[in-house]
Parts: C-alpha cells; sequence; structure tokens
C-alpha cells in the first residue's frame, strides 16, 4: 500500500480493513485517508451498513423462513430413516 | 446457534446408539431451522424440502465418526449448507447478469467527488424497517448466483473464508473477492432506497 491512497485504493482495501486484517502501518495509511475523504467516509459508513441489513434480513422475524418444519417434511425424513439403517 | 440440549453427550450417545425417539427430537427440533437455511441458499421451498431430507439421512448415516467436535446443531447446519450447494450446483446454471454495473466508478485519478446525502434508516420496529428488509431481500436475490452465494454463506450462514471456500470448491482468495464485490453490488442496490429517504 502506497503512503497515500486513491478513494479505489480504499475500496480495494476495505474488507482487509473491517476485518482488522493490516498491519499498522496500512491501518494508518488507511485512516488517515478517511480523515481527508468525505466520500470514503461514507461509502464505509454505508458498506458497513450493508452487512449488518443483510444479517438482519434474515433474522427479521417477518421474513420468509418459517419457525417450524412442515409436518410432511418431518415426517418424510422420519420415515425415510430405519430403511437406511 | 444454540441446540435445545442442554447436554449434549448423553444425547449424541442415544442417537449413536439408533434410538428412535432421539431421532425423532432431533428432527422436530431442528427441520425448521435447517428448511430455513437450505431456502435462502436455493430460494425454492422444494429443493429446500429435497436438501433438508438428504441432509438428515447423512447426518443418520454419518453419526458414528461425529464425536462432538462441533456442537450437534453447528454439524447439522454445515451438512445441510453442502446439500444445498450440492443440488444448487446440479441445477441447470442460469447466465449471470454482470455485476460490474454495480462497483463504485472513479475519475481517472482514482478519487471521487463529494458524497451525497448520508443513509437515512428507518427506526426499528416501524413499518419502513420491515419494507426495508424485504427490499434488502429482493436486492440480495439480483445479484448473481456465484456472488449471492458467497454472500450468504459468509455473512448470514457464518461460514468462514475457509469453509467457504470448501464447501465451494474455490481458492479462500476468491471468496474474499467475490464477498467484497457482492458487498459493494448490494450497497449500490440498496443505495438510491435509503437515500430517497430523505427526500
Amino acid at each position: 500500500m502506497s503512503r497515500t491512497l486513491t478513494c479505489r485504493d480504499f475500496i480495494e482495501f476495505l474488507d482487509a480493513y473491517l476485518e482488522e486484517e493490516l498491519p499498522a502501518d496500512e491501518r494508518e495509511v488507511f485512516e488517515s485517508h478517511l480523515s481527508i475523504c468525505p466520500w470514503c467516509v461514507d461509502y464505509l459508513a454505508s458498506y458497513r451498513e450493508t452487512i449488518r441489513l443483510g444479517k438482519a434480513a434474515f433474522t427479521d422475524p417477518d421474513g420468509p423462513p418459517p419457525a417450524d418444519a412442515p409436518p410432511e417434511l418431518v415426517r418424510a425424513i422420519l420415515e425415510a430413516l430405519p430403511a437406511r439403517r | 446457534m444454540g441446540l435445545a440440549f442442554e447436554d449434549e453427550k448423553p444425547f449424541l450417545d442415544r442417537l449413536r446408539q439408533g434410538d428412535p425417539i432421539a431421532y425423532e427430537k432431533l428432527v422436530r427440533s431442528q427441520a425448521g431451522r435447517l428448511l430455513a437455511v437450505a431456502q435462502r441458499i436455493l430460494r425454492s421451498e422444494e429443493d429446500a424440502r429435497d436438501a433438508v431430507q438428504e441432509a438428515f439421512l447423512h447426518a443418520y448415516e454419518a453419526l458414528e465418526g461425529f464425536h462432538g467436535e462441533a456442537r450437534l446443531s453447528t454439524w447439522l447446519h454445515r451438512i445441510v449448507v453442502n446439500a444445498a450447494l450440492m443440488r444448487l450446483r446440479s441445477r441447470r446454471r442460469r447466465r449471470e447478469e454482470p455485476l460490474e454495473p454495480l462497483l463504485p466508478c472513479f475519475r481517472e485519478d482514482g478519487h471521487r467527488a463529494d458524497p451525497g446525502p448520508a443513509w437515512a434508516l428507518p427506526p426499528e420496529a416501524h413499518v419502513e424497517q420491515r419494507e426495508l428488509m424485504a427490499r434488502v431481500r429482493e436486492a440480495l436475490d439480483r445479484l448473481p448466483e456465484s456472488y449471492r452465494t458467497v454472500l450468504l454463506l459468509r455473512d448470514i450462514e457464518e461460514l468462514d473464508t475457509e469453509e467457504t471456500a470448501l464447501a465451494l470448491g474455490i481458492k479462500p482468495d476468491a471468496v474474499k473477492t467475490r464477498l467484497h464485490r457482492a458487498r459493494q453490488a448490494l450497497r449500490s442496490l440498496l443505495d438510491p432506497h435509503l437515500r430517497e429517504a430523505l427526500t
């Protein structure tokens, strides 16, 4: 990573930054870019929010996954098992 | 990802001994959750049911080799993910739309101009929050399958990079690249809706 970043570089290293995989000196370069670039500050915030929303969309109680398995599926699984052993 | 069995070891012993009551308890307690996992990956109720059934059969046969290295629920989760991915691979491949239009663009010097207004998120438990969750699911479904699957496995099913690579038969670096691109694309799809909320 060079000592100065472009927004394109910033995006490239975004996941490594969020996963805390960047060495200290590169993290410093990354954060100094953040201190001067409103676009990247905005992008980082919305990128983090995207990850959170992706997770939330599937834990939402109004979401599509059913809480209980359909009885006919349970029955089919149970009926199939003894024949296998 | 908890399981409703307080002490798994005796329960696992019963399962390995072929105790039908223990097995029924396992199926009844886990099938709904596993069906939801398979549905997320396959987007088809029928295929998801088949994958769950296959996963339980596989688990039943593999129980003797399972000695509680992971939690039973985690072990079952991995089995159903693999069963769903197998089924996904066996489907005829749909032509994928290119992802590039959903990635950010830069000026020639690699920079961007100032951003527009920040995202405005509706308050939790508000009706707009439910609409937003539906929008997020729709946006995820618009991602090309190979990107959607990586995002699902990493961000939602919470497999790590190595596990995802193994499940998909690709290299860990490819998982990282696809995940990053998938998140960027999902962000782009959500962007107009969340900025609109301000206006």
